[in-house]
């Protein structure tokens, strides 16, 4: 029953369901942390480069990286299997997006550890 | 009252369209949508719709009404009339086989997807397969649904994909089974929900709990679902 999907994160449908919603608490925290800093801390770039100089920090910034992909894969996903009904256009555009989603994990890893 | 009806047979148009007809009503009486019709019918008999009980238990005359889904028979013209017009149309989503009239096909088709009957293959007992007061509770809410459509046809999701998305009615009726303390094939019915389309396409907006005319409230039933899909996964 229903679309065998090997272009989803998950294996099936409740898989893709704990990951939104595990990777949404993941950004919700890391807003309020970041909101947190911003209202608390005089922010100058000596601010900004010690809490990224952090360990902690880095890890906690790249859990938040890899939700927005996790999170984005999946309700891109989402979208494109609601509205775009022929395979070949649905495909490219989901594969298209987790290309970006790629990109932007790497590059991130890049920027937080200074490679 | 002026009354907006939705138009289309096949036979002879090409395209549907909206008749305005003016409907003179009693004074001093609140009609039911059902008896606008009627009234409708009565000048222009080539108007179609469905109906039978006309008082909200068969789930025949299920339509759209100045945009919201209900039952025409139990909904009175003075809760939905704006402005002194009534617009009426076919639920929407459904291919339109004349008039108000719509092809229930796709959704009878989910509908058979969730097993809607009691598996039990333990021998049967003597007189009949006994339930506590509150197992028996639990269907409460469950199994009061006649299966109008007006729910499934409300809601975005089963618009997008009523093929593979089961959509509210049938959700409901998935989970009275799931629910149902007789029942031994829960692990089996679990695993027919488990893809993306079937249960998780649910986006929880409520559109469905908003037109039941039954007052049920199959959002809930979907939750429901989902612990229990998560309880399985975990």
């Amino acid at each position: 029953m229903g679309m065998n999907s090997v272009t989803n994160i998950g294996r099936n449908g409740i898989q893709d369901w704990i990951i939104q919603r595990v990777t949404a608490y993941v950004l919700a925290l890391y807003t309020l942390f970041l909101l947190g800093f911003f209202v608390t801390t005089d922010v100058d770039y000596q601010a900004w480069s010690s809490l990224y100089s952090q360990g902690w920090f880095k890890i906690f910034s790249l859990l938040a990286l890899l939700s927005i992909a996790g999170h984005a894969w999946v309700g891109l996903w989402t979208v494109s299997t609601d509205y775009i009904k022929a395979a070949m256009p649905r495909f490219l555009l989901q594969a298209a997006c987790i290309l970006v989603m790629f990109v932007y994990v790497v590059w991130g890893i890049q920027i937080l550890w200074g490679l | 009252m002026l009354v907006s009806l939705y138009r289309y047979n096949p036979e002879t148009d090409n395209a549907p369209y909206m008749q305005d007809v003016e409907i003179e009503l009693p004074a001093g009486k609140d009609l039911m949508v059902l008896d606008v019709l009627n009234l409708v019918k009565e000048k222009d008999p080539s108007m179609s719709y469905r109906r039978s009980c006309r008082e909200g238990v068969c789930g025949s005359d299920g339509m759209n009404m100045n945009g919201k889904n209900g039952l025409a028979c139990i909904t009175p013209v003075s809760d939905v009339v704006k402005n002194n017009k009534l617009v009426l149309r076919p639920l929407p989503g459904l291919p339109v086989i004349r008039d108000l009239v719509v092809d229930m096909s796709l959704f009878y088709k989910q509908y058979e997807k969730v097993m809607p009957y009691l598996v039990n293959d333990n021998p049967a007992p003597a007189i009949e397969r006994l339930q506590s007061p509150e197992d028996r509770e639990k269907l409460d809410g469950l199994y009061e649904c006649i299966l109008c459509a007006c729910c499934s046809t409300a809601c975005p999701s089963f618009w997008w994909n009523p093929d593979k998305f089961i959509g509210p009615s049938g959700l409901l009726q998935a989970y009275r089974f799931l629910a149902d303390s007789r029942d031994t094939a829960q692990a089996e019915r679990l695993a027919n929900l488990d893809d993306p389309f079937s249960v998780f396409r649910c986006r929880g907006i409520m559109n469905c709990v908003s037109v039941c005319p039954k007052g049920l409230n199959p959002t809930k039933a979907i939750g429901h679902i989902r612990n229990l899909l998560l309880q399985r996964a975990t």
